[in-house]
């Protein structure tokens, strides 16, 4: 790995741009980090769900009887027994907390249950008689767009649309449903404190709109509730959304016992959103000199049966679906259909995943009708700072180092034709002179925070007190490593070394928003770095210094208050970030939507047994716009992390539905890829500065995903000359 | 029934009375919560053990089975609570994201080194092919466990 390194930074021992390791890497490699699965309680029993086998049904009777009579149950609750309006949402709510009358989707909670074990607890479940109609399920999303059962449609008209070019192409394109499947599964402890509240700590990626989930739908007040950190393994979108939230807290509210739940792995599949599924045709038309004249898409994104995110994921596919490109002439068409499929909702990429794929697809084709190279397609179009966006017409005010990007790829050097390994693994089935290398690249664009005009935010305190100085936050740790960043951020402001993170309950502290759309070292880190920047002024213009590090508060280069003086004063400074005010598009999809974008670029090379249709991933590099690397060693992280999933989705990580049923919830049957199919990765940080992030950083958790799925996607056309218009690609898309 | 076992040295007697994986009574009766329940079907590695010498994933195996059995957790790897060269090269190289499935990498890789001191990139990989990670890509962990063979050689 390698940064282009230009600007310089503060330099403050275990501060920004420094790799300190994260201070919960020896507690997780010995094996005690406490988890939301490993928590207990004193008489803690232990919860579990009766779902709906059914993808549609209406209920006609549930008899607990049976579930109550297992010796060891103490409770067993459906809909009834619900406290306040029972419906929960993370933009709407619109889901009911327990099935009343219907069920909508596969796997959708009926009936929850306790008791002393968890086996009992899931014989109970299994023991809730529900009699079920079963109803025809609408699965098809184009139906449901006939019939108007849609949660959002989105339209975007900018420029002159009777604008045409001379060179066009068309295509279709399918994204499959992929799973985030973080290793730790769903897992919660509730405590009840006796007075009619509860402390929840849980598997989570916004601790503050859990809480208020839980409240509003079973008629709590907010201070009723407190929502704790809970260790977490991996999110990537799943945690977003509240699962066994609201059912955790009820069933202790009403044993007033602590009550323990933990999904198992199939529940899982059923328990949380996925990425929507996506069909999609565009059409590109350019000039004979290759530069965009105009793009027309339509975009139909299965939301499943609730709404979920599916309105915000929508909005990104839309806004993103002529990727990092200077268009003159702009149609986009989308819409997020409602149906009988497993609720979809937030997935590193957010939207902008399944777009990349389609408008890559479509410049290589335009590559082709033009006889250019992929690269020199995507250089004469490629957006630059100061450009309008292509869609929504937004003024490009942060650096967008595209063309760089690009460059930086052309020149990063190529695998040598040497195979290690042929496709296949260690079935050893392909032959080496079946087996075609291929090269492909995609570039992508990502929002970067909250869009279209949510009100995005962060509150984060720093303190200094006789043990050292403490960010605190209710920001979701889930594996990326805040817990490190954050601290390197006060350090580097304040010029003091020892910093620790320490993450607090709802109670303590405002929210810091969710742990997503690639924001929380921008947005948190924000708010630290305020935090940080008003303590700094408040002690130098206390004790009229004019610097601080860690001998204490400095003048003229003399220590004037010695640092344990300084931190027996005993400083608190809190500190709410918001970032760039956004616009709601208007009606034509115009209008600052975004409060800053990042670029990315993967070059994927593949090896692929074009006679039985199995693909090696060989190699992805990448270059990534990251503003400032706060932590080089976790960005590097975050890059070949995301490039796997995108590897996945490319070629092996797809739930498979049918007629609204999950085929393949486990582990078995959903391929997750492994160290075998990791291909190598050289990245390229790319730094510059103006966006809004502390010291310029840009979130770097997303773009990884979203065009490493393009690149391999193009790597496997050009080694197989099949037109791959669908991911994951199967082997009979390649070898048929 | 009861079993009785060595659990990372210690003679051990859990009371088994339903059919349950090592895994379970391991979490649940032992205190022991180290290993990791993540895809209960032996695909992805995070309750790995070692037992008899031997990785297995514990969510694969009775409990009734380990009756006389040596049984090494990632508990039993890091006893004196210092993490071993093995999990300091892996701390080094930044190779914990959320860290779930970490302890089945470290028994894994533990079972790997004793048999081979100095294994080679392909064999490392080898050894953890049973083991997912879905946050870091797999690349820090192979360097980690690649500085450790040099260091070893």
């Amino acid at each position: 790995m390698t940064t282009t390194a230009r600007r310089t930074v503060p330099v403050v021992a275990k501060g920004i741009g420094e790799s300190p390791i994260r201070a919960d890497s020896a507690p997780k490699l010995r094996g005690e980090y406490e988890y939301a699965q490993d928590l207990e309680a004193d008489g803690m029993l232990w919860g579990a769900t009766t779902r709906s086998p059914h993808p549609r049904a209406r209920i006609v009777s549930i008899d607990i009887g049976p579930a109550l009579a297992i010796g060891g149950v103490h409770a067993v609750l459906t809909a009834d027994d619900v406290s306040g309006p029972g419906l929960f949402g993370l933009e709407h709510a619109d889901q009911p907390v327990l099935a009343q009358d219907m069920v909508n989707y596969f796997g959708e909670p009926v009936a929850i249950v306790a008791a002393e074990d968890h086996l009992t607890a899931r014989m109970a479940a299994d023991a809730v008689a529900v009699e079920y109609e079963i109803l025809e399920p609408l699965s098809d999303p184009e139906e449901a767009d006939a019939k108007d059962e849609v949660f959002r449609r989105v339209r975007i008209r900018r420029g002159d649309q009777s604008a045409r070019g001379s060179v066009v192409v068309e295509g279709y394109y399918e994204v499959g449903m992929q799973d985030q499947a973080p290793l730790g599964t769903e897992a919660g402890l509730a405590v009840p404190d006796g007075s009619g509240g509860v402390d929840l700590y849980a598997t989570s990626q916004f601790l503050h709109v859990d809480r208020n989930q839980v409240v509003s739908s079973l008629g709590l007040r907010s201070d009723q509730v407190r929502s704790h950190p809970a260790g977490v393994g991996g999110a990537f979108g799943a945690r977003e959304d509240v699962n066994l939230h609201i059912h955790l807290c009820m069933l202790a509210l009403h044993t007033g016992r602590p009550v323990k739940m933990v999904y198992h792995r199939s529940e899982s599949f059923t328990g949380h959103v996925h990425r929507h599924p996506a069909r999609m045709w565009m059409r590109h038309e350019a000039d004979e000199d290759g530069k965009l004249v105009r793009v027309e898409a339509k975009l139909v994104m299965d939301g499943g049966a609730y709404l979920s995110t599916t309105s915000a994921v929508l909005g990104n596919a839309c806004s993103f679906a002529a990727g990092p490109y200077r268009v003159q002439s702009v149609a986009i068409d989308g819409v997020g259909t409602r149906t009988n499929n497993p609720p979809c909702g937030a997935m590193r990429g957010f939207g902008a995943v399944q777009a990349c794929f389609g408008h890559e697809a479509q410049m290589d084709r335009l590559a082709n009708a033009l006889g250019m190279h992929p690269l020199e397609i995507r250089r004469i179009n490629a957006l630059e700072t100061g450009d309008r966006f292509s869609t929504n017409g937004q003024l490009l005010d942060t650096p967008i180092p595209l063309i760089e990007i690009i460059d930086s790829l052309a020149a990063m050097p190529m695998p040598d034709d040497e195979r290690a390994d042929l496709p296949g693994g260690s079935g050893l089935t392909s032959e080496e002179r079946h087996v075609v290398r291929g090269v492909g690249y995609g570039f992508g664009i990502k929002n970067l925070g909250f869009s279209e005009g949510f009100d995005d935010y962060a509150e984060a305190r720093v303190t200094l007190a006789s043990e050292g100085g403490v960010v605190e936050t209710a920001a979701a740790e889930i594996g990326q490593g805040l817990v490190t960043v954050m601290a390197q951020i006060a350090r580097s402001v304040l010029g003091l070394s020892e910093f620790s993170v320490r993450l607090v309950d709802t109670s303590l502290i405002d929210e810091a928003g969710s742990t997503s759309a690639s924001r929380q070292t921008m947005m948190t880190g924000g708010a630290v770095h305020g935090a940080a920047t008003r303590l700094r002024e408040r002690i130098l213009d206390r004790h009229d210094g004019d610097d601080i590090d860690d001998r204490g508060v400095l003048r003229n280069g003399e220590v004037i208050v010695p640092l344990a003086i300084l931190l027996n004063e005993g400083w608190e400074e809190t500190f709410t970030f918001r970032h760039p005010p956004t616009d709601v598009p208007d009606e034509e999809g115009q209008g600052r939507a975004h409060a800053d974008l990042a670029v990315a670029g993967h070059r994927a090379v593949v090896d692929v047994d074009v006679e039985l249709g199995l693909v090696r991933v060989v190699r992805v590099d990448t270059a990534q716009d990251v503003g400032l690397a706060l932590n080089p060693e976790s960005v590097r992280g975050q890059i070949e992390g995301g490039i796997l999933q995108g590897v996945g989705l490319a070629i092996m990580e797809e739930l498979v539905i049918e007629d609204g049923i999950i085929l393949n919830p486990n582990f078995t049957d959903y391929l997750l890829p492994t160290i075998l199919d990791a291909p190598d990765v050289e990245a390229l940080l790319i730094e510059n500065e103006g966006s809004w992030g502390p010291f310029g950083a840009k979130g770097v958790g997303e773009p990884p995903t979203i065009s490493s799925t393009a690149a391999v996607a193009a790597a496997i056309r050009d080694a197989s000359r099949k037109p791959i218009t669908r991911i994951p690609v199967r082997p009979q898309d390649i070898a048929l | 029934m009861i079993i009785t076992f060595r659990l990372n040295g210690e003679e051990t007697t859990a009371r088994v009375l339903k059919p349950r994986s090592l895994l379970d009574v391991l979490r649940n009766d032992l205190d022991h919560p180290g290993s990791k329940d993540a895809c209960e079907q032996g695909e992805c590695g995070s309750c790995s053990v070692i037992l008899d010498g031997e990785v297995v994933c514990s969510c694969l195996v009775m409990a009734a089975d380990v009756e006389g059995s040596e049984l090494t957790t990632v508990e039993g790897l890091s006893p004196d609570g210092e993490l071993s060269d093995l999990q300091e090269a892996l701390h080094e190289a930044g190779a914990v994201q959320c860290g779930f499935c970490t302890p089945g990498i470290v028994v894994a890789a533990s079972e790997l080194f004793r048999s081979n001191p100095s294994p080679s990139t392909a064999e490392i990989k080898e050894a953890l092919a049973g083991n997912i990670c879905r946050c870091t890509g797999y690349g820090a962990i192979i360097r980690g466990l690649e500085s450790l063979a040099k260091a070893r050689s």
